[in-house]
């Protein structure tokens, strides 16, 4: 039987491992990747405990809110990610300090 | 041990190190396929959690959609065929510590939160409930997100756009 | 009746208005409009005329008034018309002396560059006048006794452009002003004692004693004093010649006709309220006026100043008229002297034009208005020779002329005033009027003589002098007309007297306030005084006015008598009359000199004792300050700029955490949820 910590720490780690993605990484599309890893880890979440807790299904209709939200974010970021690159030629966030000060 | 349990085991350790590999690989190509990897170990883990509808999504907008645009992103901002492109790296001290941080915040979380009994359900195909729920008690989210989702149409397409006229 | 005296007063307001804004743009320059308004003006005060020749009631009166300023129970002021017969013939007098001057003034002004605004200033100053005549009571009556002032300053500084004219005007104006300020002081006495303006409520008034004695005489003086200025009366008679400055149809209108006359029609206005002591300072004064401008006139040699100086001799003579409570006289005299005055300056006028003329075609220089570029006229100007000849004989007082009737009553007055009265000194009085008729007519050849007989003393002038336009001769020969005496005896027509005219039967002496007051009248003419006193004027003045007139051919045309020995002989008294008796260096001396050590006397004043206390109180404020600023900006900013600084720090150092570097933010953000969490578990 597979208890509901295994999913637990699946999540927990991938969710960790989405954070160090985000704060590792200096290129932007590779913390958009972070971020699908840290929404999937939260979906995972979600499920198990619709399974292991909820007499319903609940969990699964909010991870279905949680991957359209996900897309629509991805398409969103990846046009910021373009008119970046269309003005400045790179992509790198710690460049992308104008409004500092 | 079962061969359930085992195929859990081997979907588990590909995902997980599949989403290392996305967090450490130095080309961003190869992160890009490792998230590939992951999305596809999740969607094994969602048909394990007894959710058929969710793990067909799980491919068909992460790895058809997502990680595409995400592919176009990579090379649309990269020269096409320079797979060799390194990705700069922030100091990984801070990630680390942040990351430490976290993981023993959620270790503590999941071994010391007195989880509710489990409820023991058959196997039910989903697709059907999924339908008659966002048609019934989650209708108003539904209809926001499709609001939303119309929003990120527009909103995308004027960022993206060249502005000729402006040139 | 009341609104053709309304039609008669706007219309000239009207063409004033729309000439001064477009005159310029219309046709002929906007002459036609002054001419149209004061023309219908002056048929309409004839159909009034001959209104009341048709009533020949004397105390025909009318009043028609609407509430204009209303303050409550303190103050209230109507804005009314009050028509009597006075009023309606001294219409008549303007309209007819205007309406003339206007249609002379087409031919002699024609080609001034602001001849729109000429016409504009007359059709201002024809409202004026004429609202001073109709308005019914005495504050709306100072309003238009301003406002004529201001018209002749302004019709006097018509040359602006010329010192003299500009200076002329400021003279005429601020001379006014001094009489204007009397009169003022006057109307407050008047209305702090009686709480109205209007003439009927006064009257009413002052027959009821409600204002008497002293103050009564201190009143009926003080409103006496704006006669004295607008009539140029001495002692503030300066300004008179000087106004001569101004457009010769002006000098006609204003300084002839009309507004000098003004003075004459108040003092008729008001004899009512005159008290014996008030009207005897005004008989004083006219008289004094009246023989003291004469003997000036005498000396003269510009052509206008002479009769600037007989206008105010013979305004001397009505105001001497009002009184001696010769009313009726003194009105007359206005009447008929209006007329032929007013001819007398368009005839010089035309004199002057022609003299002009021939000056501008020779290319000499000097002085048109003097007699001495003139003399034997009269074959080249015939139409203003026979004219100017009437005028004189009407002013010098010949029978079957105008000046003749009137003046012959004012004297007839002064000497039945002087033999009803017990103290002799009063037959001062007759003795100046006979005198000043004298010299009157003495001077009025002279001046006749100088221009028109003779040899010509230019003669390349001479040569080149010619008639007048008709537009100008025509007003001439009509005032030569109005100046004949059956115009106004009819329907009798005795020469020797006026008595049973019409003029005299509608203008009557109003009954006194003053004797209503007293209960006993305030002179006592005796009626066989009244009698050898006509009678014995009549012979006297007719005797002196003849031998005035034998004396000035003797001396210029037949020159008995060598005149410039004569002159030697008397040089004192000649320079005396000549410098019009250092009038203007008197008051140079005495006023202006005075002011100015006065004002000196105050600069001083100002210069060491008012600004040293304001310097010394400036220092005192300096001092406090300049300690008051070193506290502020040593304490006080000190203290502000201590905040301030604390506040930049501590931005500085927040500064550095807004790095610009979200992953910088992410890992805050996670720190914080990692603490918030700890503390939530433990």
């Amino acid at each position: 039987m597979i208890s509901l910590q295994s999913y637990l720490i699946i999540s927990a780690v991938v969710f960790i491992l989405g954070i160090l993605t985000i704060l590792y990484k200096k290129n932007a599309v590779g913390i958009l990747m972070g971020v699908e890893l840290i929404l999937n880890s939260v979906n995972l979440n979600f499920l198990a405990f619709s399974k292991y807790i909820d007499a319903h299904i609940n969990g699964q209709l909010v991870a279905i809110f949680i991957i359209i939200l996900a897309a629509s974010e991805a398409a969103v970021a990846l046009a910021i990610i373009l008119n970046l690159y269309r003005d400045r030629a790179n992509i790198d966030v710690t460049q992308v300090d104008q409004m500092k000060n | 041990m079962e061969a359930k349990e085992l195929l859990f085991l081997f979907i588990a350790i590909v995902t997980i190190a599949s989403a290392g590999l996305v967090a450490f690989s130095n080309k961003l190509i190869h992160s890009a396929f490792a998230l590939m990897a992951t999305f596809v170990g999740f969607a094994a883990l969602y048909v394990f959690l007894s959710a058929d509808f969710l793990a067909v999504t799980q491919i068909v907008v992460y790895v058809g959609g997502i990680l595409i645009l995400i592919l176009f992103g990579v090379m649309m901002t990269h020269r096409i065929y320079d797979t060799t492109l390194k990705t700069i790296h922030n100091p990984l001290a801070m990630g680390i510590i942040s990351a430490a941080a976290l993981a023993v915040i959620l270790g503590l979380v999941i071994y010391r939160s007195p989880w509710a009994a489990t409820v023991d359900k058959p196997f039910v195909p989903t697709t059907s409930i999924i339908g008659a729920e966002i048609l019934t008690n989650y209708l108003l989210p539904f209809e926001l997100v499709s609001v939303l989702l119309l929003g990120v149409l527009i909103g995308a397409v004027f960022l993206a756009r060249t502005e000729e006229h402006k040139k | 009746m009341i609104q053709t005296a309304l039609i008669i007063w706007l219309l000239p307001l009207a063409a004033f208005v729309i000439n001064i804004f477009i005159g310029k743009r219309l046709p002929r320059k906007g002459d036609w409009v002054s001419t149209g308004a004061i023309g219908v003006s002056f048929l309409l005060s004839y159909y009034m005329l001959f209104q009341i020749l048709g009533n020949y009631n004397p105390d025909f009166a009318l009043q028609a008034s609407v509430p204009w300023i209303d303050l409550g129970e303190t103050f209230k002021l109507n804005m009314g018309i009050y028509l009597d017969n006075l009023a309606v013939i001294m219409t008549v007098v303007v309209t007819t002396v205007s309406f003339l001057v206007h249609v002379y003034s087409i031919g002699y002004m024609h080609g001034e560059p602001l001849y729109n605004r000429f016409y504009a200033y007359l059709s201002l100053f024809s409202f004026s006048m004429l609202g001073l005549i109709m308005w019914d009571n005495l504050f709306g009556i100072y309003i238009m006794w301003e406002l004529v002032g201001i018209c002749s300053y302004l019709l006097i500084g018509y040359y602006f452009e010329k010192d003299s004219a500009a200076n002329a005007g400021k003279k005429a104006f601020i001379t006014n002003r001094v009489g204007d300020f009397g009169f003022l002081i006057g109307l407050l006495i008047v209305f702090t004692a009686l709480g109205t303006f209007n003439l009927s409520d006064i009257h009413q008034g002052v027959s009821q004693g409600q204002l008497s004695g002293g103050l009564l005489t201190a009143a009926g003086v003080l409103l006496f004093a704006g006669a004295i200025g607008k009539s140029a009366q001495f002692p503030l008679h300066v300004w008179l010649p000087d106004a001569m400055e101004g457009p010769t149809p002006v000098s006609a209108l204003i300084h002839a006709a009309t507004m000098v006359a003004a003075g004459v029609y108040l003092m008729a206005r008001l004899s009512f309220m005159l008290s014996l002591d008030a009207m005897l300072v005004v008989a004083y004064v006219g008289g004094f006026t009246a023989i003291f401008a004469a003997t000036i006139a005498i000396t003269q040699n510009d052509i206008k100043r002479v009769l600037a100086y007989s206008t105010i001799s013979q305004l001397g003579y009505m105001i001497m008229a009002m009184g001696v409570g010769s009313y009726t006289a003194g009105f007359f005299h206005l009447t008929t002297h209006a007329m032929f005055k007013a001819g007398l300056f368009l005839g010089s006028g035309s004199v002057i034009h022609a003299v002009h003329h021939a000056m501008d075609k020779t290319g000499s220089h000097g002085d048109p208005n003097d007699i001495r570029n003139m003399g034997g006229f009269k074959d080249k100007m015939p139409v203003t020779y026979i004219t100017f000849v009437i005028f004189s004989l009407a002013l010098s007082g010949i029978p079957f002329f105008s000046g003749f009737l009137s003046k012959d009553a004012i004297l007839g007055g002064t000497l039945a005033f002087a033999m009803s009265q017990s103290n002799p000194i009063h037959y001062l009085l007759p003795v100046f009027g006979f005198g000043a008729a004298f010299i009157t007519a003495f001077y009025m050849f002279r001046l006749i003589i100088k221009t028109f007989l003779g040899q010509p003393q230019k003669p390349e002038l001479y040569e080149h002098v010619h008639e007048s336009p008709k537009v100008m001769t025509v007003p001439l020969m009509v005032l030569a007309a109005l100046s004949i005496w059956f115009i106004y005896t009819l329907p009798s027509v005795n020469p020797m007297g006026a008595a049973g005219g019409w003029f005299m039967h509608l203008i009557r002496q109003p009954i006194s306030a003053v004797a209503a007051q007293l209960g006993h009248p305030v002179y006592i003419i005796t009626e066989h005084a009244e009698h050898a006193a006509h009678v014995n004027g009549i012979i006297i003045s007719i005797i002196l006015a003849f031998g005035g007139i034998l004396l000035a051919f003797a001396f210029y045309f037949w020159k008995k008598v060598d005149v410039e020995a004569l002159t030697e002989k008397i040089k004192p008294l000649y320079n005396l009359s000549l410098n019009k008796y250092y009038f203007d260096e008197i008051y140079q001396a005495t006023v202006i000199n005075g002011l100015l050590a006065w004002n000196n006397l105050l600069k001083w004043f100002d210069e060491n004792i008012i600004d040293f206390i304001v310097n010394f109180s400036a220092k005192v404020v300096r001092v406090f300050s300049a300690f008051d600023g070193k506290f502020d900006n040593l304490v006080i900013d000190g203290m502000v700029n201590a905040v301030a600084d604390m506040t930049l720090q501590f931005g500085r150092g927040f500064k550095k955490l807004q790095t610009g570097q979200i992953q910088y933010y992410i890992m805050g953000a996670l720190l914080g949820t990692f603490l918030i969490i700890i503390f939530t578990l433990i």
